[in-house]
């Protein structure tokens, strides 16, 4: 099978890639890139586990081919953090211990950003139906919401 | 597989006019990745439409929108002018899955997928949506209640590509909306659901109406006898009674794990007459 070459750009770095065309966005960045950020939970788009965000617009990266990357901009949960400081979503959910396998939290974390860049005074059934297609099998949801309204009170304080 | 992305509606009809094997459209991707996941289809061409220009436009046309085919739920929703004349649409469209499919899904994957359950293609139907289909004879416009023919399966012949869907204008004091049953509050598909268009007069009696439910038949059902129920009324009980009563005998469901035929056959019937009452109000009537 002939490989197709793609030149995106992932988290600002202009990044090329050779792939196969039935490879999904989630495999290249896991298996070829190396972001293991973003999860396989399903592979069918119900999870979110494999949020990213392309041309600022958040999708499943599982639901999406490699070879539509091209000429597009992918954002990770690897450019969340600067350095080594956290951003503050990652830090509330820390704070609140809203995580325990994991699995769901980069999906959860690239979610609410997108969120609060769109909407940054959500209601808290706002971030509950926008998380919606974010499924944690652990935490019970509780402390993930209250991590993300924590985190949206002080970046609007900030 | 090969994978295609031209830039031109042209060449999308001539890639997939010729090609011999298998061949699959990709807007939103939502429903195909699913489908190539599951080995359900192995296509040997998957042609993206996404950066063919003007596929991703929603453009004001004699007082109505023609939205690209390859326009997501999500821009739909973000645009003011199309949520204020259709909401129906617009909320049905909003439906479908997750916010991140909303990133993605679009109305005309939504409508040639040919799911019965369908969420957008009941709220297109009442609103008289138009299809513009461009395909290797040239351009034609369909209805879009004459596009779907049974699950999986439309009326689109080889190499003919949906551009655009057009809905159109309407008449003052008109509303729409569109109503699913579904057993969990989010991410489920309809187990019955119901699209309600109506205009009122000064006086707030309805003076034309379509009715259409989703997932109780092979495809989308209009629903005649339940529209005349409510024109010419002002949506008083007698006439909600009747309006409802013509969609559960309209009804010709499946028995599945996700509701029986008894279930579907009745909440078709509510979602029908709740829509009904959203539609009216927001037509502008007052009860
Ligand atoms: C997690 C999840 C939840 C979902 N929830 C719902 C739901 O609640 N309600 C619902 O109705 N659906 C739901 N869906 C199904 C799907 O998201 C919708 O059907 C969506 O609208 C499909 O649009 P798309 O652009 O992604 O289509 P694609 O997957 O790109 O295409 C779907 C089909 O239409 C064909 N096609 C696409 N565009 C055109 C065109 N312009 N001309 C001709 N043929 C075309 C394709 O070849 C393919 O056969 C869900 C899917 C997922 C993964
Ligand atoms: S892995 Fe993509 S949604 Fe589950
Ligand atoms: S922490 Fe385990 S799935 Fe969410």
């Amino acid at each position: 099978m002939s490989k197709i070459h793609v030149s995106t750009s992932i988290n600002g770095d202009a990044v090329e890639y050779l792939c196969d065309p039935s490879e999904t966005l989630l495999d290249v960045l896991r298996n070829r890139v190396g972001l293991t950020g973003a999860k396989e939970g399903c592979g069918s788009g119900d999870c979110g586990a494999c949020s990213v965000e392309l041309d600022g617009r958040l999708v499943c990266s599982c639901l999406v081919l490699a070879a539509e990357a091209e000429g597009k901009e992918v954002s990770t949960v690897e450019g969340m953090a600067d350095g080594e400081k956290l951003h503050v979503l990652q830090q509330k959910i820390l704070d609140h211990a809203a995580l325990q396998c994991g699995v769901c939290t980069p999906g959860i974390l690239v979610a609410a950003k997108a969120l609060l860049e769109k909407n940054p005074d959500p209601t808290e059934t706002e971030v509950r139906y926008w998380l919606a297609g974010n499924l944690c099998r652990c935490t019970g949801y509780d402390k993930i919401i209250r991590a993300v309204m924590d985190a949206a009170a002080e970046m609007r304080g900030a | 597989m090969r994978f295609e992305s031209p830039d031109t509606i042209e060449q999308a009809v001539e890639l997939l006019n010729t090609c011999d094997g298998i061949s699959r459209l990709l807007a939103g991707g939502t429903d195909v990745l699913v489908q190539l996941r599951l080995a359900l289809v192995e296509p040997d061409l998957i042609v993206d439409i996404k950066n063919i220009a003007g596929m991703r436009n929603i453009t004001a046309e004699d007082g109505g929108f023609r939205i690209g085919a390859a326009v997501s739920g999500a821009e739909m929703g973000e645009h003011e002018g199309l949520v204020a004349l259709w909401p129906g649409v617009v909320e049905a469209m909003e439906l479908v899955g997750s916010t991140q499919v909303q990133g993605r899904a679009t109305l005309a994957g939504n409508l040639c997928n040919a799911s019965p359950a369908a969420d957008s293609v009941p709220a297109m139907v009442v609103a008289n949506a138009v299809a513009r289909i461009v395909g290797p004879n040239g351009t034609r416009d369909c209805p879009v209640i004459d596009i779907p023919v049974g699950p999986s399966k439309t009326s689109l012949a080889k190499g003919e590509v949906i551009t655009s869907i057009y809905l159109p204008a309407r008449p003052d004091n008109s509303g729409d909306a569109y109503l699913r049953f579904i057993p969990r509050t989010e991410m489920d598909i309809a187990v019955s659901s119901a699209g309600v268009n109506l205009t009122i007069d000064s006086a707030g009696v309805v003076t034309q109406a379509q009715v259409s439910l989703g997932a109780v038949a092979p495809t989308v059902l209009v629903v005649d006898d339940a529209a005349k129920a409510i024109i010419g009324t002002k949506l008083d009980d007698d006439a909600i009674s009747a309006l409802q009563a013509a969609c559960s005998a309209a009804c010709n469901p499946i028995d599945d794990k996700r509701g029986t035929v008894e279930f579907r056959t009745k909440t078709a019937g509510v979602m029908a007459k709740r829509a009904a009452l959203i539609a009216y109000s927001r037509a502008g009537g007052s009860k």
